[in-house]
């Protein structure tokens, strides 16, 4: 069937619209002291897709998302955000630009229970007043924080560990914890940060399906080392080596790029 | 027995003003890291305005709303515009652990002497809303008076509803995260360095409150708050520093200590207590014999 030309151009708009950048990082530089950790890196990230950022260690993987995250100077370099320019943002700007991130580390907070560490990451959204909440009157705001918490919990499986203390916890599952509270701020942007580091073969699997699905709600990027995860989970691939993009495109396309072998992958993967 | 009972209640209400000042310390520690020790000149500053507005308006209540407000402010102030460029400043090198704890010291030097040009050396008192007449049970006269119950009360009501802020609110959850760990904190949105401003904020009111609650059974004078702060850190290191509920404990058991010491052996004894205390506490659990362990439930 032949589309009209005023259909067929609105078509085309709204394939623009719906696939225009979700996020871009033009020329980013990242330095510290003397030693250049990123170098003039570009990469673009579209709605509802997975980027894996792979390379060595040292490459600069985790300075990329710290430069995105506030965590670490910019040099140089823009961020677009839906088209639109952004100054680089400072971390607790992250939430209300729809981007959330999880670290190696995990990184919970070991003495608040998991229901508390999940609500730290909406905590951003709390509407309720300083004297509302010095005086502890901020239960209706409270009671939504709370909701909000055990949702992000039940996508990842894990609301029925809601009251114990995060020190507890097995490492496996405190995995779980940090991704459900990067969850609960609803991000658009997801950056996950070695997600399967250090899990054992089914929760590699169940991270995998997670992953999976977590696309069909946000993009995500992930920096990961388990080639396995990254080339199950990911649309396309940014291979980093001292701090410059060697490589970038498909997954397929970057599996057989000779630099990318050379560099990381190594001939037998 | 009613020497026993009397010492249990003055035990109770000293250890109480002890508790107010560990908290101070602890909330300052808890997000900072660093000892703060011009809290002893903030509380006293907060304590002289107390006493002007008592004396201006006639009313012990004005002045205490007066000290614990302008503590807040003092607390706040010296976050914002005096630790926070501190920390900005020095970021590197063996300075960096000892810069802060070397500027609250310098600050409490410099507090100490506005006040004494401000108001003077004199001693000052201000009147206790209700009597400091010793209570009297079964015919006799003990050593525990109405105002003392009021420190009991008002102490153990502001415990509670500073357990109540950091429990059970969103700003209670954001002040936790921001002392556990300030990188993750801000990720998850929360603007640490206002966070922490609040931290001292709730420190300089407690301190105001601890002058306003101390000074009617004593003095007020420019190093009148010195001794408070010795208490309150050495309870607050009973306590391990980092846990609120570790300071009121730490403030309480120092609190007996003393008391009962001094009752019972010597009236000498109030220093060498303490500091025996702190000693076998660090000797024997150098991390303090007590840790929050409560945390917000489904």
């Amino acid at each position: 069937m032949r589309l009209l030309p005023e259909l067929a151009l609105v078509c085309l708009e709204s394939t623009l619209v719906s696939e225009a950048n979700l996020l871009a990082i033009k020329s980013l530089s990242v330095s510290f002291g003397g030693l250049k950790a990123l170098s003039n890196v570009d990469l673009h990230l579209n709605k509802n897709e997975v980027v894996g950022l792979i390379g060595p260690n040292g490459a600069g993987k985790t300075t990329l998302f710290n430069a995105l995250s506030g965590l670490a100077d910019v040099e140089s370099g823009e961020l677009e955000i839906n088209g639109k320019q952004h100054a680089w943002p400072k971390p607790y700007e992250l939430v209300d630009l729809g981007i959330s991130r999880t670290l190696q580390g995990v990184g919970l907070f070991p003495e608040l229970t998991v229901l508390e560490n999940v609500m730290i990451g909406a905590n951003k959204s709390a509407r309720s007043g300083l004297i509302s909440s010095a005086l502890g009157i901020s239960g209706r705001d409270e009671t939504k924080l709370r909701q909000k918490a055990l949702s992000a919990l039940e996508r990842v499986y894990a609301s029925g560990i809601a009251n114990q203390r995060a020190d507890s916890l097995a490492y496996p599952v405190t995995k779980r914890v940090a991704i459900a509270r990067a969850l609960v701020s609803e991000p658009k942007i997801l950056l996950l940060d070695e997600p399967a580091g250090g899990l054992g073969a089914q929760d590699i699997e169940w991270m995998n399906t997670l992953i999976h699905n977590l696309a069909t709600q946000c993009s995500v990027i992930l920096v990961e080392h388990h080639m396995d995860v990254v080339m199950s989970v990911c649309d396309r691939l940014y291979v980093l080596n001292f701090g410059q993009v060697i490589s970038s495109g498909e997954v397929e396309e970057v599996r057989r790029d000779p630099a990318v072998i050379a560099a990381y992958l190594g001939v037998n993967n | 027995m009613l020497e026993f009972f009397t010492a249990v209640l003055t035990s109770l209400s000293t250890g109480a003003i002890y508790a107010l000042m560990s908290t101070a310390l602890v909330l300052v520690w808890r997000s900072t890291r660093v000892i703060n020790f011009a809290q002893a000149g903030q509380a006293v500053l907060s304590t002289y305005i107390g006493y002007e507005v008592t004396t201006r308006s006639g009313s012990y209540w004005i002045g205490f709303i007066g000290a614990v407000l302008s503590g807040a402010i003092i607390g706040a102030g010296i976050d914002r515009f005096f630790m926070r460029p501190i920390f900005k400043r020095v970021k590197s090198g063996p300075i960096v652990m000892i810069a802060p704890v070397v500027a609250t010291l310098g600050l409490l030097g410099i507090i100490q002497a506005i006040v004494g040009f401000v108001w003077g050396l004199n001693y000052l008192t201000i009147a206790a809303p209700v009597s400091t007449e010793g209570l009297k049970v079964f015919g006799s006269v003990i050593a525990f008076s109405p105002f003392n119950l009021m420190v009991l009360i008002s102490v153990t009501l502001s415990m509670i509803l500073l357990t109540i802020l950091f429990q059970k609110t969103n700003l209670g959850l954001a002040l936790r995260a921001s002392a556990y760990s300030p990188e993750i904190a801000k990720l998850s949105g929360i603007k640490v360095e206002a966070i922490r401003t609040i931290g001292w904020a709730l420190a300089g009111a407690a301190g105001g409150l601890a002058g306003m609650l101390y000074v009617p059974g004593s003095y007020l004078y420019p190093n009148s708050m010195e001794v408070l702060l010795v208490f309150g850190f050495i309870a607050a290191v009973i306590g391990g520093l980092d846990s609120l509920f570790g300071a009121v404990a730490g403030a309480m058991i120092l609190g007996f200590a003393i008391n009962f010491s001094t009752t019972y052996i010597s009236y000498k004894l109030v220093f060498p207590t303490a500091f025996v205390i702190l000693i076998l506490v660090l000797l024997i659990k150098p991390g303090g014999v007590f840790s929050s362990k409560k945390g917000r439930k489904d």
